[in-house]
C-alpha cells in the first residue's frame, strides 16, 4: 500500500487536519488519539474523500469536526447505526466510529452490540475514561463500583461493563486495547485496524484530566506498565514484566502467572498468543484478566476474518440482480392478475 | 335433485362480510371473493379487520377475524357501512357483527359450530338463532363443518386438516349466491399449495361442494348479480395500500436513479412494507431489519448521508422513538422518508385498527424548532403516488418527509389503474458538483433554499455535518445567537416554500355552497361517498380532501371563504381542525370518530344534514 502512495504524493498528518480549532480541555487524552489517527491515515494513504468519521455524543464525539475527511456528528449512542447505514449504502467508504464509554455502552449499548454481531466493516474506537465528561462528571457504565462522582457522592453501586468481554461476547471478529499514553502503539494499531476486513473495536484507555484524572495510571504509568501490562503479539508467547521473565500459562481452565526459570518453568511452557483462533474462548479469558492478580492485556486480543454485513447485503442484492435480470418497473406494476377496462 | 327456479336480482352494489375465528382463514376467503369480483369488472373496496392477538382463544369474540368487501356496478369508495350478507363461522363471529349488518341481510352460519360450548365461548347465555332478533334476517343454517368432512371422507387427512378447508365451502356457497365463477380462486389454490397436491385437491373439492350445495339445496331465495362497473378505461389490478406504497418507493428509486435503503423495525401495521420491499432486490433495494426503531431511522439517515434514497417505516409508537433522529435529519437537511402507517393509540392502543391520531405528532412531535413536510395518502391505490411524492420532495428539497397512511389504507384494497411509468416525472437529485472548490455544505439555492448534497466518495467535497447548530453556508459549528435564530427561520422557510412545488387543493363539487366538508388521508372514500350522495339530493355541499398537510397548498385559504359552513372530519379528536384553526380564521366545525373503525356513510350524512339544516 505504501509504495502506491509514494507514487502519488506522500500524505501527512496535515492532510487529515481540518481548519477547525480543537476544543478539548488542555491535557485531555483525546489530543494524542487525534494525532495518532491522523498519522495512521497518512500512512494508510487512502484518499480523504473516501473516508468518513461518524460519532455520537460526548467529548470524544467532537472528533469528526477536526478531521479533514467526510464526517457526521450524530446523536447520543446511535453512531453504530448511522455507520451501518452509511457502510451498507456506500461500501467503498472507510467508515470510522468515534465513541466513548457512556455513548457506546450506556445509551448506545444496543446499537453497539448489534453492530459487532453483524460484523459491519467499521473501525470503532471507544475512548474509555470511565466517566461522563461532557455532562460534567457523572459515573459511567465502565466506572468501578464505589466511584465517587457528581451523581454518586456516596459511591456508585452498579457493577461495571468490561468493554473487552462485552465486545468479544457479542461475536466480535476484532478487539484490541491500547492506551492514549502510547502514541506509537496507537498509530501502529490503527493501521492494523484499518487493514482488518470486518468490524474492529478498540478500547482506548483515555485519560480525562478534569473529571477522572489518572484513572488508568495503574496500567499506563511508566514505572509500573511493564509489570502491569501484557503486550499481546500474535504468534508470540505471553511474556511480560520488567525483567521479561513472567508469563501466562494455562492451568486447567484458568490462566496463571508464572516466572520463567522458577519451579522448572521454561519459555516454551508459556502460552502463545493466537489472535486468529476462531474459538473466542481464550480471547474471552484474556478479557477477564485484571490487576492485581494479572497484568492487563494490551494489543489485539482477537482478529478473525469473516464476511462482513455490508458486503453480504450488497452481495445478496447483486445475486438477485443476476438471477432476475434487469428490473422492469412497468412489468412489476403490472404483475399479478390484471384486467382491462374499455 | 331438480334445479330450483331461483330468481336472480340485479344489484348496483353489495357488501359481504366473512367472519370467523382467526384460524378459520377468513382473510383469504374474503380476498379470493374480492379478486374474483375485480376480475369480472366490479369496482370494490375491502376492509380486513383482525384481532391484535395472533391466536386469541378460539371461539371467543376477541378472536374474531373479519373481511368486508363492497362490490359494485357503480364506483365504490368504501367497503360499505353495513353488510348485506354475513358469513359467520361461529357464534362469536355473529355476535361481533350483528350490529354491523343491514336488516334483511343474508346471514349464513355454520350449524355445526353452534353447540352449547360454542355459545358459551362467545359469552352467549342463550342461542341467538332462537330469538326474535334473528327474524329480521334471512338466516341460512348450513352444516358447513360436517359437509366439509363428508366431502373429504376418502382423503387421508386428519379431521383438523379437513376442517381447515371449511372456509372454501363457505366461499363456494357465496360464489353461487353472487353468480361468480372461480377460475382465479382455483388458480390461486393450485399455486399456493403447489407442493401439496393433496391439499389442492381437498380445497378445490370442498369449494365445488359448497357451490353445488348452495345451488342444489333450496336455502337461498334468490341469487344476485352485480354487473361490471363503468370505470376509467385502462389496465387494473387489485392492490392494498402497503403494496402500492412499496411500488411508489421503487418508482421513486427508478426515477431518481438512486438505490433504496430501508432501515426499519417490525411493527403492525407497517411490517408488510418491509416484507414486500425485501422481495425486490433486483431494483437495488437494500432492506435492513434493525435492532430497534431508533436504529431503523439512524441507519436510514446514515444511508442518506451515503447517497441512497433512504426510508424508514413505522407506526405511531415507533415514530415517537424516531423523534430525536428525525430532529437530526431536519438539522443536517438530508433527504429521508419516514412512513408512518397509523394505528389506534396512544401506546399499544389498538394496534390492528385504524386511526388518524398521529397527525400532530408528525407535525410537531419533536424537540426544538423542527419543521418537517407531511403528506398523506387517501386511497390504497394512491399510496403509490404519495410514496413517490414523498421521495420526490425529500430529494428535491433535501429534507426528511413524513408520509402518513393508516391501517385502513394499508390493509384495505381496491382496483388500481396501473400507471404508465413513462408519465412519472424524473426526480431531480440535488447533488453537488464533484471537485467544486467553492462547495459549502449549507449554501442554498436562492429560490428554494435547498442545499446541495455531497456524498462521501465525491472528490474534493469532504465536509462535516452534525447535530450542533451550524454556521450559515459553511456548516461549521456555531453558537452565535443571531445565527441560530437565522438558521431556525431558514429551515422553516425552506419547508414553507415547498408550497410552490405542489398542486393546488381541489374541490369536489361547486366552489361555493352551504357546507364544505374537509378531510385528509384515509377517510377519502367515506367522505366522497357521503358528499356525492347528498349532492345528488341537490344539497350545496362540496368536499376538500387534503393530501398535502405541511405545507398546505397555497390556495387553501381561498377555498374556505366561499362556504357558509365548514366541517372537518377525522378519525381522531380534531387534530387537523386544530391545525387549520391555527392558520385560518374560520369557525371550523368538527366531526370525529375514534373507535378504530372507518367512518360510516350513514353517520356522515346524518351529521352533514344536521349542519345543513342549521345545527352546529
Ligand atoms: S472533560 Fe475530560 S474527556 Fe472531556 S475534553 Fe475535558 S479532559 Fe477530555
Amino acid at each position: 500500500m505504501a509504495t502506491k502512495v509514494d507514487e502519488k504524493k506522500k500524505l501527512t498528518k496535515k492532510d487529515f487536519t481540518s481548519d477547525q480549532a480543537v476544543r478539548w480541555c488542555p491535557g485531555c487524552g483525546d489530543y494524542a488519539i487525534l494525532t495518532a489517527v491522523q498519522n495512521a491515515l497518512a500512512e494508510i494513504g487512502k484518499d480523504k474523500d473516501d473516508i468518513a468519521f461518524i460519532s455520537g455524543i460526548g467529548c470524544s464525539s467532537r472528533f469528526p469536526y477536526y478531521m479533514e475527511t467526510y464526517g457526521f456528528h450524530t446523536i447520543h449512542g446511535r453512531a453504530p447505526a448511522f455507520a451501518t447505514g452509511l457502510k451498507v449504502a456506500n461500501p467503498e467508504i472507510d467508515v470510522w466510529v468515534i465513541s466513548g464509554d457512556g455513548d457506546s455502552l450506556s445509551i448506545g449499548g444496543n446499537h453497539f452490540i448489534h453492530s459487532v454481531r453483524r460484523n459491519v466493516n467499521v473501525k470503532y474506537l471507544i475512548f474509555n475514561n470511565e466517566i461522563y465528561g461532557l455532562t460534567k462528571g457523572q459515573y459511567s457504565p465502565t466506572s468501578r463500583v464505589g466511584t465517587v462522582a457528581k451523581s454518586t457522592p456516596y459511591g456508585s453501586l452498579d457493577r461495571a461493563f468490561n468493554p473487552a468481554s462485552l465486545t468479544i461476547g457479542s461475536e466480535a471478529t476484532f478487539f484490541a486495547r491500547v492506551a492514549d499514553s502510547s502514541p506509537k502503539d496507537m498509530k501502529e494499531l490503527f493501521v492494523q485496524l484499518a487493514q482488518h476486513k470486518g468490524n474492529a473495536v478498540v478500547e482506548i484507555l483515555q485519560n480525562c484530566v478534569i473529571f477522572n484524572d489518572k484513572i488508568h495510571a495503574d496500567i499506563t504509568d511508566r514505572e509500573v506498565r511493564d509489570d502491569h501490562q501484557l503486550r499481546l503479539e500474535h504468534g508470540k508467547p505471553m511474556i511480560f514484566g520488567k525483567e521479561g521473565n513472567k508469563g501466562i500459562v494455562l492451568e486447567g481452565a484458568s490462566f496463571k502467572v508464572v516466572t520463567i526459570g522458577e519451579n522448572g518453568v521454561k519459555e516454551s511452557d508459556i502460552l502463545v498468543h493466537d489472535a486468529k483462533r476462531q474459538d473466542p474462548t481464550i480471547a474471552f479469558m484474556l478479557s477477564r484478566m485484571r490487576l492485581p492478580e494479572f497484568p492487563v492485556p494490551m494489543g489485539i486480543f482477537r482478529q478473525v476474518e469473516e464476511s462482513t454485513y455490508d458486503e453480504d447485503v450488497n452481495k445478496q442484492v447483486a445475486d438477485v440482480k443476476t438471477k432476475k435480470g434487469k428490473p422492469d418497473l412497468q412489468k412489476l406494476l403490472n404483475a399479478g392478475e390484471t384486467w382491462t377496462v374499455g | 335433485m331438480a334445479q330450483q327456479a331461483v330468481e336472480t336480482h340485479e344489484l348496483e352494489r353489495v357488501t359481504i362480510k366473512f367472519a370467523g375465528d382467526s384460524g378459520d382463514g377468513m382473510q383469504l376467503t374474503g380476498t379470493l371473493f374480492s379478486d374474483e369480483s375485480a376480475l369480472i369488472g366490479n369496482d370494490l373496496a375491502t376492509f380486513p379487520d383482525f384481532p391484535a392477538e395472533i391466536r386469541a382463544p378460539a371461539g371467543t369474540v376477541a378472536g374474531v377475524s373479519g373481511f368486508q368487501v363492497q362490490i359494485g356496478a357503480v364506483e365504490i369508495h368504501t367497503p360499505g357501512d353495513e353488510a348485506d350478507a354475513l358469513v359467520a363461522m361461529n357464534p362469536a363471529a355473529l355476535k361481533a357483527n350483528l350490529s354491523r349488518i343491514r336488516k334483511g341481510a343474508i346471514v349464513v352460519v355454520d350449524k355445526d359450530s353452534w353447540e352449547e360450548r360454542d355459545l358459551k365461548k362467545a359469552d352467549y347465555d342463550h342461542d341467538p338463532l332462537q330469538t326474535d332478533v334473528i327474524e329480521s334476517y334471512q338466516l341460512v343454517q348450513a352444516p358447513i363443518t360436517s359437509l366439509t368432512r363428508e366431502t373429504l371422507k376418502d382423503f387421508e387427512m386428519d379431521t383438523k386438516q379437513k376442517d381447515r378447508c371449511k372456509n372454501m365451502f363457505a366461499l363456494g356457497m357465496m360464489f353461487w349466491v353472487y353468480g361468480r365463477s372461480f377460475d382465479n380462486t382455483e388458480k390461486y389454490i393450485k399455486q399456493k399449495f403447489a407442493k401439496k397436491p393433496k391439499v389442492v385437491e381437498a380445497n378445490l373439492k370442498v369449494l365445488h361442494a359448497g357451490y353445488s350445495y348452495a345451488q342444489t339445496i333450496e336455502l337461498f331465495g334468490s341469487t344476485y348479480k352485480v354487473a361490471p362497473a363503468s370505470i376509467e378505461p385502462g389496465t387494473y389490478r387489485q392492490i392494498s395500500g402497503n403494496k402500492s406504497t412499496v411500488l411508489g418507493m421503487l418508482a421513486a428509486s427508478v426515477k431518481s436513479g438512486l438505490d433504496i435503503f430501508l432501515g426499519t423495525y417490525p411493527i403492525t401495521p407497517a411490517s408488510d412494507i418491509l416484507h414486500e420491499l425485501s422481495k425486490y432486490k433486483e431494483f437495488g433495494a437494500k432492506t435492513v431489519q434493525a435492532e430497534d426503531e431508533i436504529a431503523g431511522i439512524a441507519m436510514a439517515i446514515g444511508a442518506a448521508f451515503g447517497g441512497d434514497l433512504a426510508f424508514t417505516t413505522t407506526s405511531g409508537p415507533g415514530l415517537a422513538l424516531k423523534g430525536e433522529a428525525l430532529g437530526l435529519a431536519i438539522m443536517v437537511e438530508l433527504p429521508l422518508v419516514v412512513i408512518n402507517v397509523q394505528r389506534g393509540g396512544p401506546s399499544t392502543g389498538l394496534p390492528t385498527k385504524t386511526e388518524q391520531s398521529d397527525l400532530l405528532q408528525a407535525l410537531y412531535g419533536r424537540h426544538g424548532e423542527s419543521p418537517c413536510p407531511v403528506i398523506a395518502a387517501s386511497t390504497p391505490g394512491n399510496c403509490f403516488d404519495f410514496a413517490f411524492e414523498a421521495g420526490r420532495i425529500a430529494l428535491e428539497h433535501m429534507t426528511p418527509v413524513v408520509y402518513l397512511t393508516d391501517g385502513y389504507l394499508a390493509n384495505g384494497s381496491e382496483p388500481w389503474l396501473i400507471p404508465d411509468v413513462n408519465t412519472l416525472p424524473e426526480i431531480k437529485v440535488q447533488k453537488a458538483k464533484e471537485g467544486d472548490a467553492n462547495y459549502l455544505p449549507y449554501d442554498r439555492d436562492e429560490e428554494t433554499l435547498v442545499r446541495k448534497w455531497a456524498i462521501p466518495g465525491m472528490k474534493g467535497l469532504a465536509h462535516r455535518i452534525g447535530g450542533l447548530e451550524k454556521q450559515d453556508k459553511t456548516g461549521n459549528v456555531s453558537y452565535d445567537p443571531q445565527n441560530h435564530e437565522f438558521m431556525c427561520k431558514v429551515r422553516a422557510e425552506k419547508v414553507a416554500r415547498i408550497a410552490n412545488d405542489i398542486p393546488d387543493q381541489k374541490i369536489i363539487g361547486e366552489e361555493s355552497g352551504d357546507l364544505l366538508v374537509v378531510g385528509w388521508g384515509g377517510t377519502y372514500g367515506s367522505l366522497l361517498t357521503a358528499v356525492t350522495e347528498l349532492q345528488k339530493q341537490g344539497k350545496k355541499i362540496s368536499l376538500a380532501h387534503f393530501n398535502y398537510i405541511n405545507p398546505l397548498p397555497k390556495n387553501t385559504g381561498d377555498i374556505f371563504k366561499n362556504f357558509k359552513k365548514i366541517v372537518v372530519c377525522e378519525l381522531n379528536l380534531g387534530q387537523f381542525q386544530k391545525y387549520l384553526s391555527e392558520t385560518f380564521d374560520y369557525d371550523f366545525l368538527k366531526f370525529n370518530k375514534i373507535q378504530g373503525l372507518p367512518f360510516m356513510i350513514g353517520e356522515l350524512k346524518w351529521r352533514f344534514e344536521s349542519i345543513l339544516s342549521g345545527g352546529a
